[in-house]
């Protein structure tokens, strides 16, 4: 199995662990994974904010260089993997758009014919490499432990046919090919804020405090999360958190960080120590 | 108390207005709008919104352009996609914001205090100049313009980021930045061409 890597900003970031931990399931599980080219931004949801043909074509030129190689394109990012989408559908749904984006990609020697496969590790892992496979690389399964599966929003809205738009399971069907539980709740894909915990932290850390109260009530000892956005806000904003509502203390993997521990990948090699709450205390009871 | 008129007459919106949301990519089926008011339901955000996502279509697509582009509203929307998902009439309710939101810088007249606009604004700066965003530089480089006050409480944060290593203080960079400026400004000039005619 072949695939085309796209990082995005944030998995080269603030998200360096989700980068570290995908990369070391994918080589432990035998599915080969290449960076792909001189990739540039997405666009993420700001750039739309500024320029809609010019969000397009950003996005367009990572696709047309991923056209040249074979192999689907993976992007662990949500936003990142939402923009290219979207971009490949607004391109097939308006050909007045396509016009100009494509135009201006070829006028800098890009060919973009929008034949590209752009998928996420969630849809890769369960439905290409498959969850028996999965299980019999599980050699240190974390039984006993239990866990909030939060999807946040833009990796399952609106693009994704993988799974559910609103009640996903993919994620938990991994996390229980990694011998722990799951909670049952409701806010798997509601919003974790966004960018608004920082630019507008009165309506942004609210928002995140609702998914980390939540976990805890349940009874989880970590959220798990295929976000980098969703566990930057989840992770690091605890302390605001804490002034203005209530101290939780609850780590926030990700879910190729859990799939490692259960693969018997060490923690370092995992990027489990770049979590601000610290996951050690909870990952020593397993 | 100065007498002010609550409630317009339809000769006070502006037709062009609704007539150019209704032609934009994505508003094409506003009329279809039966306002049932489920996407104000899903939307985590809308008890901070001045008017309802509901309300906000049914004012853009009215002529309310003064209200609509002023309005908190398309700020704070977080692109979760929630109403778009839910939505009976598969109205893209998340693009018509972006497309307010763009109109609304577009016109300058979007509120002064929030950052929001500025963010986007320094966000595509930076990817005009290296085609890859630096967290840590973009959020810093926000602070300093919008709030003083507010970087000085994210040390904390910031502190966090450094122990765990994940703050990076230098520009991430693509190579092929001549190619990538190129595909941006002829869509510039694209869009110039269409502007002269």
């Amino acid at each position: 199995m072949k695939y085309q890597y796209f990082p995005g900003c944030s998995l080269k970031g603030m998200g360096k662990a989700y980068e570290e931990s995908f990369l070391a399931v994918s080589r432990a599980l035998g599915v080969e994974v290449k960076e792909l080219e001189d990739w540039n931004c997405c666009g993420a949801t700001a750039y739309m904010s500024v320029d809609e043909t010019k969000s397009y074509a950003l996005a367009g030129r990572n696709l047309a260089i991923a056209e040249r190689n074979a192999g689907d394109v993976i992007a662990p990012c949500s936003a990142c993997y939402l923009v290219l989408n979207k971009t490949m559908n607004g391109l097939k749904e308006h050909t007045e758009l396509n016009r100009k984006v494509t135009g201006a990609l070829k006028s800098a020697g890009l060919d973009y014919k929008g034949t590209a496969k752009v998928r996420h590790p969630l849809d890769v892992l369960v439905n290409d490499v498959g969850l028996e496979k999965i299980k019999k690389h599980v050699k240190a399964p974390l039984s006993g432990m239990k866990f909030a599966a939060y999807y946040g929003c833009q990796v399952v809205r609106p693009y994704a046919t993988f799974d559910d738009q609103d009640e996903p399971v993919t994620m938990d069907k991994l996390i229980a090919a990694a011998g722990a539980e799951c909670v049952t709740w409701p806010l798997k894909t509601r919003c974790c804020g966004g960018s608004l915990t920082g630019t507008v932290p009165e309506a942004g850390l609210r928002l995140a405090y609702i998914i980390l109260k939540e976990a805890k009530k349940r009874g989880a000892q970590a959220i798990v999360t295929p976000c980098p956005l969703c566990q930057f806000n989840l992770d690091g904003y605890q302390d605001q958190i804490a002034a203005k509502y209530e101290r939780i203390d609850m780590p926030v993997l990700y879910f190729t960080q859990v799939l490692g521990l259960a693969m018997g990948l060490s923690a370092s090699e995992l990027g489990i120590k770049r979590g601000i709450i610290s996951a050690e205390a909870v990952l020593a009871g397993r | 108390m100065p007498l002010e008129q609550k409630v317009k007459y339809e000769s006070d919106c502006d037709k062009e207005f609704a007539t150019w949301v209704t032609s934009q990519t994505g508003g094409e089926n506003l009329r279809h709008c039966i306002q049932c008011g489920i996407c104000s339901a899903t939307c985590p955000l809308s008890l901070y919104m001045d008017y309802t996502p509901r309300r906000l279509i049914n004012l853009a697509r009215e002529g309310f352009k003064k209200e609509v582009l002023s309005s908190f509203t398309i700020w704070l929307c977080a692109s979760c996609y929630a109403c778009r998902s839910e939505c009976p009439k598969e109205i893209k309710v998340t693009d018509i914001m972006y497309m307010l939101k763009r109109k609304a810088i577009e016109e300058g007249v979007f509120p002064r205090r929030f950052p929001i606009p500025v963010l986007a604004r320094e966000f595509s700066r930076m990817i005009f100049m290296f085609g890859r965003i630096n967290e840590t530089l973009l959020v810093t480089d926000l602070f300093l313009r919008t709030n003083w006050f507010k970087f000085l409480t994210m040390t904390g944060l910031g502190f966090n980021l450094m122990r765990t290593g994940r703050l990076s203080l230098m520009p991430d960079s693509i190579k092929r930045r001549g190619e990538l400026r190129k595909v941006l400004d002829a869509i510039d000039a694209e869009e110039k061409k269409e502007e002269v005619k």
